[in-house]
């Protein structure tokens, strides 16, 4: 199982001190804790993507071949790339540029983007979301498993005859994750193509997650992509820790009651049992997490955040080293002792690429074999 | 004989309220008129005033408590709907309001819906009308044409009489007679749930 940190990339003031950190530090913390993360020993940074303030990650796959040079093992994704504003020959140009810049340590996490004004600076339209995701969806794809493409649709000029370059690394597109909060047809999508799907998990109670991820178990193995538990499912968490669980309640209560998203509204308290976030000791980090397998199953990827309302770099770092050494290896081990042999692992490049060449083995043996 | 479902919302603040007495006497007349159907009721009174935090709290978080959740489950999933709200400042009370903001848009399309009003002067009577039964409409719920506001005299002697009674049970008749010619509610909706598949999307299909 993977476990790794996303980032939304907010820049917001630290309700204790008042001090708000500027773009340039904010974008620099982002970096420190893409290294951090591999330096503990966890295998994923993904970087949000934002095009208005008070976020600062507009530009992922800058960030990530910035940190794809000065990391060795971590993958590099996202969540999300905005698959509805941002033109799909782009994505595939600019993933594919990364892929061979990091040595295949690359996947992707699709999402619509829920800020309405943002669809119209892109000449889109928050109400065509959905056929937004769909079409440019598919059309990505094509670019990256066809040469030569000839393409029509609804919400881009027609290309004739185009290549996007580089092609995938090795000719193996990136791995995909689609990501939804509660549209069941985003479920439905990632199940069509036998992609990952992430299910935001956080800051939303824990029977929409379990619905949509059954949703898509059940509908991945109704296209034949494998069983329903053989399904690549990833989670999101919130966490905040000290070794005294009534230590990080006091510390974090009031980046909570500030928060952007729920901030003013429950209490912690409420909030806590409500969703999946948890403060308190890592023993009990631990506890939450491995729980989260018993409503939506065996699954491949665990993500946390880590970093947002407003809590100082310093701070997230000692988070960081909690997490690495003292929680990850123990859910390391349970999760895996816990997985039966035939649910897969996450795909990876080396894995993706291994599975491509089995498959054009077996199909020049089946073609000798009809000879 | 069905087994039939009233949701009874009342926004009243103060303990005990004039609006809730309002909210039981319609639905008392309701339920009697129902059961002369030949109908069975169930009736789910819903005080606001007891999720006021958690109307709040799901305004700002975008999802409900459970016991919120199972309120909304009960005004959705019901064969008919009475709501009532005190008149504050020539409208609904806020909460009032803040509550069926949470409603879903499609969520009660089509269900007979009675509206009722107190408020501290009859001159308020037609924020029912001007507020409350446009409301309703915008969400394609069929209020019925009998709206029942109550002002401080029609209280006089501690019981509704006279013509307070008689518009109770002229909106419960027109309730009940709605209900009971509709077909039985099949529950709440399910957000979750997938009405497409994949190729219709692709194909440009409505989501």
């Amino acid at each position: 199982m993977q476990f790794g940190v996303f980032t939304v990339g907010d820049v917001t003031v630290d309700p204790t001190n008042g001090r708000e950190p500027t773009e340039r530090e904010r974008i620099k913390a982002m970096v420190t804790i893409a290294l951090k993360a591999e330096e503990v020993g966890l295998d994923v940074f993904a970087t949000g993507e934002h095009h208005n303030p008070p976020f600062v990650p507009s530009s992922p796959t800058t960030m990530l071949g910035y940190i794809a040079a000065r990391t060795e093992r971590l993958m590099l994704s996202t969540a999300t790339t905005l698959i509805t504003t941002n033109d799909p020959v782009k994505i595939a140009e600019d993933y594919a540029m990364l892929q061979h810049l990091a040595d295949g340590r690359v996947d992707l996490m699709m999402g619509r983007g829920n800020t309405g004004p943002v669809y119209p600076w892109f000449g889109q339209d928050i109400r065509n979301g959905i056929p937004l995701a769909i079409e440019n969806y598919d059309l990505l794809r094509r670019l990256w498993r066809e040469d030569v493409v000839d393409w029509r649709g609804k919400f881009r000029t027609p290309l004739q005859s185009f290549t996007s370059t580089p092609r995938p690394l090795d000719g193996v597109p990136p791995f995909v994750w689609h990501g939804s909060i509660r549209s069941p047809e985003i479920a439905e999508q990632a199940a069509y193509y036998g992609d990952g799907f992430f299910a935001n998990h956080i800051f939303w109670p824990a029977e929409h997650t379990k619905r949509m991820v059954g949703l898509y178990r059940q509908r991945f193995a109704h296209y034949g992509h494998g069983s329903a538990d053989q399904a690549i499912v990833g989670l999101g968490g919130q966490v905040f820790m000290r070794r005294n669980s009534q230590d990080a309640v006091r510390e974090f209560r009031p980046y909570f009651d500030n928060a952007p998203v729920y901030g003013h509204g429950p209490s912690l308290e409420e909030f806590t049992a409500q969703t999946p976030l948890t403060v308190g000791s890592p023993q009990q980090v631990i506890d939450r997490t491995l729980g989260f397998r018993d409503y939506v199953g065996d699954y491949q990827r665990q993500l946390f955040l880590m970093d947002h309302a407003g809590l100082p770099l310093k701070t997230v770092l000692e988070q960081l080293d909690l997490l690495g050494e003292e929680v990850v290896p123990v859910l390391r081990k349970e999760f895996e002792s816990l997985r039966p042999a035939h649910v897969p692992l996450a795909p990876t490049h080396a894995s993706l690429r291994a599975a491509a060449e089995q498959a054009a083995t077996d199909q020049s043996a089946g073609a000798e074999a009809g000879r | 004989m069905t087994a039939r479902t009233l949701a009874v919302v009342s926004a009243g603040l103060s303990q005990p309220s004039s609006t809730r007495l309002l909210a039981d006497q319609l639905a008392a007349a309701t339920r009697d008129e129902l059961v002369g159907h030949g109908e069975q009721v169930t009736l789910h009174p819903i005080e606001l005033r007891e999720h006021a935090h958690d109307i709040v709290n799901h305004l700002l978080t975008g999802f409900p408590s459970e016991p919120l959740r199972q309120v909304l489950d009960q005004v959705t999933g019901a064969d008919g709907l009475i709501a009532v709200t005190p008149i504050f400042n020539a409208s609904y009370s806020g909460l009032f309001k803040s509550f069926f903001d949470l409603v879903d848009a499609d969520a009660v399309g089509g269900r007979p819906v009675l509206i009722g009003a107190t408020g501290g002067t009859a001159r308020h009577s037609l924020a029912l009308e001007h507020a409350i039964r446009p409301m309703f409409t915008y969400l394609r719920a069929v209020v019925l044409p009998t709206a029942v506001f109550a002002a401080p005299e029609d209280w006089s002697g501690g019981t509704a009489q006279g013509a307070l009674r008689t518009r109770i049970d002229r909106a419960a008749a027109e309730l009940a007679g709605q209900v009971h010619r509709s077909a039985p509610s099949s529950g709440p909706v399910d957000p979750f749930a997938l009405t497409t598949d994949f190729e219709q999307l692709l194909r440009g299909g409505d989501a």
